[in-house]
């Protein structure tokens, strides 16, 4: 029996449940829409470490091991770590994995690494490989500065365009049995480059990749938007969210009041972040906080969270190269 | 139709839909507080001229920039000057004190990774194209100069 549907989706038939889930994030965040949704907000944004870096590690090794413990599961009965992270070669999730000694699976997929992570977890599940997995990334906004922009006490200004990276991880623990929410079926993207080289312009860089995503998985297990209670991008942000609209509409699909963007929902208004939130992060905490809470309440029985990455790295814009995006999605569903 | 024509529209389409800096009143802030750190300079100097009578002006102009230089760079010690920043633009960078900022900004931001590979390295990441062009542009009006 044919498990694939189209040449993207999977559907799972075996599907993996989501049987623990965890989000820490940074102060500003705390003080964004969501503050009563995160399990932990932090007080001040090193988490008593010497070095930003450390504190993302930190960051991503305490959502994992609570994670764990919201789901009940001893980290020596967990059978894969999936994990990833915007630094260069993914320090912080691999270093992280360090203390735990767990099999671990590093991935980069920027931003939509949570999605991404979800999609392969899931899958490995539905083979009956692995019954256990915790599927966890984290992002920093201090790090992720430094990576890819000025340094943090430069006097810049910026651009109306720019989106604010999440400091914060999100951890996702899967099972085989053990609850009614369950990931039926997962959409793996395709990068898409359509000749943005706006570093700051990161929302209009991948708002195709999740357009050709989100086509993909109507067309591929013959739904249509309005069959979601929630369809929800990664951190496309407002600009990005407004970019996506259009392009869907434009290929005949109309998203109505069920979709949003994680980017354009984590901070409030008056934070002043411009587009809104982006970094690995961004997605992790959302869906690990606030729509988890709503599926677990029923509000959402089912959700498609589609997280997006933008693929580029401060040598890639130097040169003058375009900013390729992507874009995963995974069908989260509760059953009766 | 063609990536590169699509790749054309998109980005046009782009263009036209994205926020644009509010030119009006970003000159405003920064013509305010660039004005106030060329007022503040002038008072130091105006201080000295009167403090130390026998000091040339070329003197007082020299004690005056090391004074704004410290002062930016203590400003961005305790995390002042970025903020500053956010609201003047153009006129906290342009002075010597934007200067100064852009070189203790990467200089604290890099002193992690240690004081030769991190600090001293990283120092001149902000600041190293304008030294640059300050210089090589120096030794062209020098050649000129010659010449006249």
């Amino acid at each position: 029996m044919g498990k694939r549907l189209g040449k993207q989706t999977i559907m799972f038939s075996n599907s993996a449940k989501i049987i623990g889930n965890y989000s820490i994030v940074g102060e500003k965040e705390g003080n964004g829409t969501f503050r009563e949704y995160y399990d932990y907000v932090l007080k001040n944004d090193t988490f008593g470490e010497k070095t930003y870096e450390s504190a993302e590690r930190k960051l991503i090794e305490h959502s994992i091991a609570n994670a764990l413990d919201n789901a009940g599961v001893k980290s020596k009965d967990l059978d894969l770590l999936i994990c990833g992270d915007l630094l260069n070669q993914i320090i912080s999730s691999s270093f992280a994995a360090r203390d735990f000694d767990l099999t671990f699976l590093g991935l980069y997929g920027a931003c939509s690494t949570m999605a991404e992570a979800l999609a392969v977890g899931a899958t490995f599940i539905d083979g009956g490989y692995f019954n256990t997995i915790a599927c966890a990334t984290g992002s920093h906004f201090s790090t992720v500065e430094r990576q890819y922009r000025f340094p943090l006490e430069l006097g810049n200004q910026r651009p109306p365009v720019s989106q604010w990276t999440v400091t914060g991880a999100g951890c996702t623990v899967l099972s085989d049995k053990g609850s009614k929410k369950e990931i039926v079926n997962a959409t793996f993207g395709k990068v898409t480059d359509f000749g943005i080289n706006d570093v700051n312009n990161m929302g209009a860089a991948m708002a195709p990749a999740a357009m050709s995503t989100l086509i993909t998985h109507f067309e591929d297990t013959h739904t249509t938007p309005d069959d979601y209670d929630l369809i929800v991008t990664g951190d496309l942000g407002k600009l990005g969210s407004e970019i996506l609209l259009d392009l869907m509409e434009h290929k005949g699909y109309k998203l109505k009041d069920n979709y949003n963007d994680c980017g354009q929902m984590i901070y409030s208004n008056d934070q002043k972040v411009y587009q809104g939130g982006s970094g690995c992060g961004c997605s992790a905490v959302v869906l690990n906080s606030y729509i988890m809470q709503k599926i677990d309440e029923g509000v959402y029985k089912r959700v498609l969270f589609a997280a997006t990455g933008a693929l580029l790295s401060t040598l890639s814009s130097q040169q003058g190269n375009t900013i390729p995006g992507i874009c995963h999605a995974v069908e989260i569903r509760k059953g009766d | 139709m063609n990536k590169v024509e699509r790749n054309k529209k998109y980005n046009e389409y782009v263009n036209s839909k994205k926020p644009k800096t509010r030119n009006f009143p970003t000159l405003i802030y920064a013509y305010i507080v660039g004005g106030v750190i060329c007022m503040i300079g002038q008072g130091v100097n105006d201080t000295l001229m009167y403090v130390f009578p026998t000091m040339s002006i070329e003197s007082a102009n020299t004690w005056m920039l090391i004074i704004l230089i410290f002062l930016a760079s203590f400003l961005t010690g305790i995390g002042v000057y970025d903020r500053i920043g956010v609201f003047a633009g153009g006129g906290s960078i342009v002075p010597i004190t934007g200067f100064s900022n852009s070189i203790t900004s990467p200089a604290m931001e890099f002193k992690k990774e240690g004081v030769i590979f991190g600090l001293c390295v990283k120092m001149f990441s902000v600041a190293g194209p304008v030294i640059v062009n300050g210089v090589a542009i120096s030794i062209i009006v020098g050649i000129v100069y010659l010449f006249l």
